[in-house]
């Protein structure tokens, strides 16, 4: 917080520059994220007792075993792997949106989401029609795996399609993933006749998105990819900046525009293939969580796209604490706990802000 | 200088530009004039690296195809013709997105100067997309402005383009953006500006090129260029040359004359 301090005597005040606002926030979020993952350690099905447990280990007491299970087999790999999707489905969102400068866009929306989907649905599908050897080998990663390749496929054809001569066309990309997005989603379709009763409940639980089946070695899975895509995504900033104003004048700025597309393109599908094969399908994100930050504290990208990682794991965070206590002792999957909290919400949005949006 | 040679454009099938040259000195703010679709701002875009062109365009004697994008915005900026911002941004960081390519000291500063000089002072809090159509122009001058603030810097000069800079403006407005850029070329930078108002371009210009069907008709100072054969053929009407009694030129186009031809 001594930094937070400094900043205020240094930096006068100034009409319309948020800069200050914005690194107040981030400040809070931090401080939010750590309370978020607190609870997250804390709350389940089993009843509040790792509250103790928590403060005992705060205090450097000894755990019983089964609270040590519960605690660092179950909870702790959710709460991370929480922390890490929240982060990268907001901060894929925030990129997205300033890429094709359109603050309704989203990984969804240029069928990265829909590939994984067509990748897991081939995989809940037809997978029992693989070798055995492989179904042995591969086991329980088969669904995730084949989501993550599904979206890189569907990012790199994507990309060959709407790229000539080294410029990539947002106005291509985007009609084009809307192509994509309805032809994956007919793939999908067919594959669902196909799908005998058990395939097609586990095809409506992957769909609906869940943290619940975290584990370390998903976990790890997952980590890379995301943590890549994350620290890359800084470097991002000051060229989506530039390209709000267009490509010919971000161009004009000094940005070096098809590198600053590319890499957007490249970290979006590294953090939304990774995330949407560990958790399945989680709405409304990477939508309505750099949208509030831009109400808060402005487009800057400079502080969006760190912002947004804090809030979107938060949120996602408390999500999953709902989604567990809820139904205790079931558990209701999270992608309906964002949908129905993020849907109205972000229609409230649109509905305040209808006079920004119109352009 | 700038100096952009054997300009060829095609747009798909059609050709705009014909093997087009054009030059522009610092110190100096040459028009880019002509009717409606003749190519003034597809010269004006192959010139910023914009469109792709046959043709040599050089910046202060540098190829601008073979320039990175840092070191050309170092040395101009670009002010198109209208520019819609996707998000919510407020004056002051529309204007501040201009210091994106320097290393300006006093960021905070400069913008409160820049938006000063367009006449915009007290509007860092505003909006943008809540501004008018004029407003917004004035504000991405500013930027303009601001990202080449100093006409010479390090003996080399900036340049300006400006993509009808006061189509949206008011005439006291239009005025004022014109001073700007006529101060800036005094003061040793470089500007261009694609010009519709031919009275603003004979009050304003050092050197004007004249475009028609593709082609310069004309490159020179504005007492040449400005002759009511060059113009009425150009623009396809009768035009006709007046001075006024005190020092300057206004143009009057020959209503009279467009039934008769």
């Amino acid at each position: 917080m001594s930094l937070a301090l400094q900043d205020t005597v240094s930096q006068p005040k100034l009409a319309g520059d948020r800069t200050h606002r914005a690194r107040q926030l981030t400040w809070l979020l931090a401080l939010g994220l750590v309370g978020a993952m607190l609870l997250s350690l804390a709350v389940g099905a089993s009843g509040a007792s790792l509250w103790d447990g928590v403060f005992d280990l705060a205090m450097g007491r000894e755990l019983s075993l089964r609270d040590s299970i519960i605690l660092f087999e179950i909870r702790l790999p959710r709460t991370i792997m929480g922390v890490l999707v929240g982060a990268a489905l907001a901060v894929s969102g925030a990129v997205m949106q300033g890429l094709f400068r359109n603050p309704l866009a989203d990984p969804g929306l240029v069928g990265v989401s829909a590939g994984a989907g067509l990748g897991a649905i081939i995989a809940i599908v037809l997978g029992g029609m693989l070798p055995a050897a492989i179904q042995a080998a591969v086991g329980y990663y088969l669904v995730p795996l084949a989501a993550f390749v599904g979206s890189w496929f569907t990012t790199i054809l994507l990309y060959q399609i709407s790229t000539r001569k080294g410029r990539t066309s947002v106005a291509t990309m985007l009609l084009a993933g809307i192509a994509l997005g309805a032809l994956t989603g007919a793939l999908s379709g067919m594959l669902v006749y196909m799908a005998d009763d058990a395939q097609l409940r586990k095809l409506t639980f992957w769909g609906m998105g869940s943290l619940a089946g975290a584990t370390w070695s998903k976990v790890l899975a997952a980590s890379p990819l995301i943590v890549i895509a994350l620290s890359v995504s800084p470097f991002l900033a000051r060229g989506l900046n530039g390209l709000a104003l267009g490509e010919a004048a971000a161009s004009h700025m000094g940005i070096p525009v098809q590198i600053t597309k590319n890499a957007a393109i490249l970290m979006v599908a590294g953090a939304t293939g990774a995330a949407v094969a560990v958790s399945g399908g989680i709405g409304f994100v990477g939508l309505v969580v750099p949208h509030l930050l831009r109400l808060l504290v402005g487009p800057d990208h400079k502080y969006l796209l760190l912002n947004s990682a804090l809030l979107g794991a938060a949120l996602l965070l408390l999500a999953d604490v709902i989604s567990r206590i809820i139904i205790s002792p079931a558990e209701l999957p999270i992608g309906i706990v964002t949908a129905t909290l993020g849907g109205p919400f972000f229609l409230w949005i649109l509905l305040r802000q209808r006079g920004l949006l119109d352009m | 200088m700038l100096k952009a040679q054997d300009i060829t454009v095609k747009l798909g099938r059609v050709e705009i530009l014909h093997n087009v040259s054009f030059e522009a000195h610092p110190g100096q703010l040459t028009a880019i004039v002509g009717p409606n679709g003749s190519g003034k701002t597809t010269l004006l875009r192959a010139m910023t690296g914009d469109i792709e062109y046959s043709g040599q365009v050089t910046l202060n004697g540098r190829d601008i195809k073979t320039a990175r994008a840092w070191e050309l915005a170092s040395e101009r900026a670009v002010l198109p013709q209208a520019t819609p911002l996707a998000f919510p941004f407020t004056v002051h960081e529309v204007v501040r997105l201009g210091l994106t390519n320097g290393v300006a000291a006093d960021k905070a500063g400069l913008v409160l100067r820049a938006l000063q000089r367009v006449g915009l002072a007290g509007f860092e809090g505003r909006f943008y997309q809540e501004l008018s159509g004029g407003e917004q122009q004035r504000v991405q001058l500013a930027r303009v402005l601001s990202q080449v603030w100093e006409p010479v810097a390090e003996n080399t000069p900036r340049w300006l383009f400006l993509d009808e800079p006061v189509s949206a403006l008011d005439i006291g407005h239009q005025l004022q953006v014109m001073q700007i850029a006529k101060n800036y070329a005094d003061a040793g930078g470089g500007v261009i500006a694609v010009m519709h108002d031919l009275n603003l371009t004979a009050m304003f210009a050092d050197s004007i090129a004249l475009i028609s069907e593709g082609s310069v008709l004309c490159q020179a100072a504005p007492e040449t260029v400005l002759q009511d054969a060059l113009l009425s053929r150009a623009y396809q009407c009768t035009v006709r040359v007046n001075t006024p009694p005190a020092n300057g030129t206004y143009l009057l186009p020959h209503a009279a004359s467009v039934a008769a031809e």
